[in-house]
């Protein structure tokens, strides 16, 4: 770039942040700062430790919270932004305009909103989404202010995880493999594009991180396709670069630890949860996917690089500068993608760059964020026995005979998922949702060529042993305290005031003592999707959780 | 926490999450297509097929020229050809317009050979690789998924099945009283392990848990007030905040608890099977069921 460029271009975004000021904009320098005010980003912040400095809501105050706002979320064309008990719009305004788009029939989708992404928070107004739907609402009163439908031509609907924003475009990802990008003041597309094919079985639901001029995209596939990363221009939406997350080629690196390249490029790795990103070394740190296929043999007997791996990506040049595997050769459709959490902190006497992780299988990670050199394996779950010890690296051995067999094989379910995790500075606690379970695991495909996808087991006789929030001790890696649920944890938000804030799987958004897991307060909302969130706004302090299809906003008073 | 909390808390339904689990397709509360996308409904699945005629024509072609290398079923041979239901070129194929060139020689760099053949023949051979495509399943299954029906599931040792059960079962089941007939009830091999093994839950097959068995026993919960009244009844929910129950005369009851106060139990009938699965090896689950089964 010449200088004379650059100082044009620096003109021109100092003029675009002061248009955003008054036009709901986001450079992406602020998304830079820690969590506070605005939620910027997926985690609030880079790091993904989900830890607020807010502290107006805090172990004192916090029995005065209670309702400001509560507004219900309706996906598709249906009426928009109905109160409860009232019809249509808010205070006599009118209902919300839909701006629909999409190249598909629409007739997936609507009804009540389904949540389970982070929802983003700038200049007072609240960004969220849906399976193909995404809304603005003021995050003073929970007045729909826009809703975007986005007609879809079909896919595998999981979840959509949140929107991504630079300046005054949005970003939505759809299962059809869309990246739009919206107008955040009005909710109009500015364009869309593809992503990944939908004729090869890809569905895109991760939220977009925007990380300086760069967009990055992660999408999902079950059959047996090659997974990436990838990181689009912000205001073209041409791409930039292309990571793929298994060897592609003869001779890439770790094509040795597949069966063959033909299986490697088949092999899944799949990036559909938000990692982190640390500006100092240019590392954005994510998770990838279980390989493919899942629970048989096909692959050879190795570890499958780079699946079910914490994966380390140079956001400039989408060059991998470091990995490590957190489930070799997993067989158990255990992706690792849950978002890791970077810190700062002291480890054994000197302050280190470090990356938390707590993964499907049921292991905790501690690595040094520079290099990948791992530090600590912790485990969790009550019932927890897939593996066999650690290997020298730190890895879980892969216990064999746990895999899924003929006549059944006894195994634990998913410890965790990608609910979100939180890490508190003030108690040096790694926070995450942890569920108990064993059930009987079947081989019902026992091709020797492997199956396809995740085909070709059958789960049976499940039993739970309760689910439970639990604080790791990223230093030992074991658990510091268990609080025992009788739901499922949603995904957990540390705040300065000295609070975790989850779901209790029970239909309870609950404040936790930090420290103990000792409960609080709670309002009993509905099932609480994602995470809960905070920001300020007039000098108030907001908590703000999804209850079903509802958003509940609440300030002390 | 200690492990009667512990109990209450599992028995609640159990929730697993497979990777990127789409929801279910008839959500409880029925708001909407809120299902909608379980899938599968990509362009293969949802694509027009062909006329009869040219499938027919396109599947003779295929057992002649190509399943010697892609394998009956379109997943891979012996000689080397690879997957076609995974063929990212197959996936991305409309009418035969990437597939046709293949199949004229243009990837014998590859190992491909070339095949001298009309063009209405490569597309009738691109319209049936796609009939077939069209059937794979849910998160990449391959077709006929629900398969398995031949394998051997009962390979345990039925005696040494008895001994496990006469040890560690038998003070509470008896195979001539509440198991009698078992094997009948349940002749299927793997609905019969589930069943014993998780107590009457997760009997189902396929998905990850499975529902509770509705004729199983009910969970009870005895709550013992402050002035040291207790209330009991069938428990309906519990949290860190209430405990609601439905008493014997039909009142359902909330009360809210803080902390350990007041003092509630919860009696789950399925206690000793969580108690003794955890310590379950495969080969002590395989030799009960084989025991089991013979208890007709």
């Amino acid at each position: 770039m010449t200088p004379m460029k650059k100082v044009l271009l620096s003109i021109s975004s100092l003029s675009l942040f002061l248009q955003g000021q008054a036009q709901n904009g986001l450079d992406p320098v602020d998304i830079l700062k820690p969590l506070s005010d605005q939620w910027t980003t997926y985690s609030g912040d880079y790091s993904g430790k989900r830890y607020s400095a807010l502290a107006q809501i805090n172990q004192t105050t916090v029995k005065n919270l209670g309702l400001a706002w509560v507004t219900r979320v309706t996906a598709g064309t249906g009426p928009s932004g109905s109160a409860p008990g009232g019809g249509g719009g808010r205070g006599g305004g009118a209902s919300a305009p839909i701006i629909v788009g999409g190249l598909g029939t629409g007739d997936l989708n609507t009804g009540g909103a389904r949540f389970s992404g982070s929802i983003l928070q700038v200049n007072g107004i609240l960004y969220l989404s849906s399976p193909d739907n995404a809304w603005a609402v003021d995050a003073r009163d929970g007045t729909i202010l826009w809703h975007f439908y986005w007609k879809t031509r079909g896919g595998t609907h999981t979840g959509n995880r949140g929107l991504g924003m630079w300046h005054n475009n949005l970003y939505l990802e759809t299962h059809d493999d869309m990246l739009v990008c919206l107008d955040a003041t009005t909710g109009r597309e500015k364009w869309h594009k593809e992503i990944a094919s939908f004729d090869q079985q890809y569905f895109s639901s991760m939220a977009p991180i925007v990380v300086g001029n760069h967009v990055l995209v992660g999408t999902g596939n079950d059959l047996d396709a090659p997974g990436f990363l990838q990181s689009f221009d912000p205001e073209t939406g041409d791409r930039q670069w292309i990571h793929y997350t298994v060897p592609m080629n003869a001779g890439d690196p770790g094509v040795d630890t597949w069966a063959s390249l033909d299986a490697a490029r088949h092999g899944g790795a799949q990036v559909w949860i938000p990692g982190s990103y640390d500006p100092e070394t240019h590392l954005y740190i994510f998770g990838t996917g279980n390989p493919t296929p899942a629970y048989t043999t096909g692959r050879g007997e190795g570890d499958n690089l780079y699946t079910c791996a914490l994966v380390a990506v140079n956001v400039d040049t989408g060059k991998m500068a470091w990995y490590y595997q957190t489930s070799p050769h997993d067989t158990h459709d255990w992706d690792s993608t849950e978002t890791p959490i970077l810190v700062d902190a002291p480890f054994h006497g000197a302050m280190r760059k470090l990356v938390l992780t707590a993964t499907r299988n049921g292991y905790f990670f501690t690595l040094d964020r520079v290099s990948g050199e791992h530090l600590v394996t912790g485990k969790f779950g009550l019932v927890n026995n897939w593996a066999s010890g650690l290997d020298s690296q730190g890895r879980p051995k892969r216990d064999p005979g746990k895999d899924a067999t003929v006549p059944g094989s006894l195994v634990n379910g998913d410890v965790t998922n990608y609910p979100p995790p939180a890490y508190s500075p003030d108690t040096g606690f790694f926070y995450v949702p942890e569920n108990n379970s064993l059930r009987i695991s079947y081989l019902i495909d026992d091709d020797p060529r492997g199956s396809m996808g995740l085909g070709g087991t059958m789960g049976g006789g499940g039993l739970s042993f309760g689910s439970a929030l639990i604080a790791l001790d990223y230093k030992t890696g074991k658990v510091a305290w268990r609080h025992m649920l009788s739901g499922g944890s949603s995904g957990l938000l540390t705040t300065a005031g000295k609070l975790l804030f989850g779901g209790d799987g029970s239909g309870n958004v609950v404040a936790y003592d930090p420290a103990s897991g000792k409960p609080i307060w709670h309002s009993r909302i509905g099932s609480v999707g994602n995470a809960p969130e905070t920001y300020m706004l007039d000098g108030h302090q907001y908590l703000l959780a999804v209850g079903d299809d509802q958003l509940f906003a609440f300030v002390l008073h | 926490m200690n492990i009667r909390k512990l109990i209450a808390a599992s028995a609640c339904a159990m929730t697993i999450v497979a990777a990127q689990t789409p929801p279910p397709a008839n959500p409880q509360n029925g708001r909407g297509a809120r299902g909608g996308g379980r899938g599968p409904n990509f362009p293969q699945q949802t694509r027009p097929l062909a006329a009869p005629e040219v499938l027919a024509r396109g599947k003779a072609l295929y057992g002649v020229h190509c399943s010697a290398c892609h394998g009956g079923d379109l997943r891979g041979g012996d000689q080397g050809g690879p997957n076609l239901l995974r063929s990212m070129l197959a996936l991305g194929d409309q009418h035969g317009e990437l597939i046709g060139p293949v199949i004229l020689g243009s990837r014998q760099d590859k190992g491909m050979p070339a095949f001298n053949l009309l063009a209405t023949d490569t597309t009738a051979l691109a319209e049936y690789i796609h009939s077939v495509l069209a059937l794979v399943g849910r998160q990449g299954s391959p077709p006929g998924g629900e398969g398995g029906a031949n394998l051997k599931i009962l390979v345990g040792n039925a005696e040494a099945g008895k001994a496990f059960f006469d040890g560690k079962c038998a003070s509470c089941h008896s195979i001539s009283g509440d198991l009698k007939g078992i094997a009948t009830k349940f002749p299927e091999p793997r609905t019969l392990q589930n069943t014993w093994v998780s107590g009457g839950a997760g009997r189902g097959r396929g998905g990850r848990g499975g529902g509770e068995d509705p004729s199983a026993k009910p969970t009870t919960v005895t709550v013992t007030l402050g002035d040291g009244r207790k209330v009991e009844g069938r428990l309906v929910r519990i949290d860190d905040f209430d405990v609601s129950l439905i008493q014997s005369n039909g009142v359902r009851q909330t009360i809210a608890r803080e902390g350990d106060a007041p003092k509630v139990e919860v009696h789950d009938p399925n206690a000793a099977h969580k108690a003794l699965v955890p310590t379950l090896s495969d080969k002590d689950m395989h030799d009960v069921t084989a025991y089991l089964a013979t208890n007709k």
